[in-house]
């Protein structure tokens, strides 16, 4: 519920770096989205719709590469996904874990005429 | 058609805010703690207990977040030195503070006469984790009615706070909450985090929050 802000941040990014780019109009907008990220697609698509109205990213796709989490063991550095809300590394069973993927948020390209 | 590298973090306009915020907040001298919980966990408990032990020894103020009213602001106000109320019932988003709302809020507050700000962050242990406001410290507050689980099924918030509290240690016969367990988590997503057992009702161990809060407001003033 807290992707409004954001998208209004898309929208912002999308138009700025398409007029730069001399564009008149965005096709796509290429996004990197981390599992572990608190941010839900489908709910920024919804709001990219209203929020980018009467501009030249009106109409625009949104795509969106999911990022699966990642994490990284601190004891033994092995690097594994998680595969329950249990983080444990499967190799020496350590809970000392943090996050070394999945927490991304960014656009990463656009397709623009 | 052709394709435009853009390569933009898009929380990067909240980050820079936030940035600003902690440049104004270290002009002034001003160290600010961004408390978090789930709703009812205690962190307005928290504030009040830790308005009335540093009294005399800390300038407090404090920001209140929350969707409606000012029936948080109304409980501390008469030991805090400024209390400034943010609504987020008509902003846009209303499930967590984020850094332009605490931008205007600092607008109220006289940071000249202010040592320490407590910012109450709305009750919610999802979206404030993704948004900074330009605190120095972050602080997560569990209580033991909400169960010995909540690292695990909320883990970024305990992994980028500073300090974690379990509150509500007076009930500790009546519930079944596995201390040992709930440090276990919170140490395995969060090595560095200081964990204060307390309770904001009987008092009983609030002053390792309080020796906390002055040894960083301490190390924070020797800094600058």
């Amino acid at each position: 519920m807290h992707e409004f802000g954001i998208t209004e941040n898309i929208v912002n990014i999308a138009v700025n770096k398409a007029d730069e780019a001399k564009a008149s109009k965005v096709m796509q907008i290429n996004l990197v989205i981390g599992e572990m990220s608190g941010f839900v697609p489908d709910c920024i698509q919804f709001y990219f719709d209203s929020l980018s109205k009467d501009t030249i990213a009106q109409g625009a796709m949104l795509h969106f590469e999911v990022v699966p989490a990642q994490l990284r063991c601190r004891n033994c550095s092995t690097i594994f996904q998680p595969r329950d809300t249990l983080w444990s590394c499967p190799k020496c069973r350590s809970q000392s874990v943090e996050i070394s993927k999945g927490r991304e948020l960014y656009i990463e390209s656009m397709e623009v005429e | 058609m052709k394709k435009i590298e853009v390569i933009q973090n898009i929380l990067e306009v909240n980050e820079n805010i936030a940035r600003r915020n902690q440049q104004l907040l270290d002009g002034h001298n001003v160290f600010a703690i961004n408390i978090m919980s789930s709703p009812g966990a205690g962190k307005t408990s928290l504030i009040q207990q830790t308005l009335t032990r540093l009294k005399g020894r800390l300038n407090i103020a404090v920001i209140e977040g929350d969707v409606a009213s000012t029936v948080d602001a109304e409980k501390v106000q008469i030991d805090a030195k400024a209390v400034v109320q943010i609504n987020t019932r008509n902003m846009p988003e209303n499930c967590s503070l984020m850094a332009a709302m605490m931008e205007s809020a600092l607008k109220d507050i006289p940071l000249d006469d202010i040592d320490l700000l407590l910012i109450e962050n709305v009750g919610n242990l999802i979206c404030p984790s993704e948004f900074t406001l330009g605190e120095h410290k972050r602080v997560v507050i569990s209580s033991l009615p909400e169960g010995d689980d909540k690292p695990i099924k909320y883990p970024l918030i305990f992994i980028d706070a500073n300090a974690v509290i379990i509150n509500k240690m007076d009930l500790l016969p009546y519930v079944d909450f596995d201390i040992n367990a709930f440090r276990h988590s919170v140490a395995g997503l969060n090595p560095e985090a200081e964990i204060f057992e307390l309770s904001c009702k009987t008092g009983e161990g609030i002053e390792g929050w309080y020796s906390w809060i002055l040894a960083q407001v301490e190390s924070n003033a020797t800094k600058q």
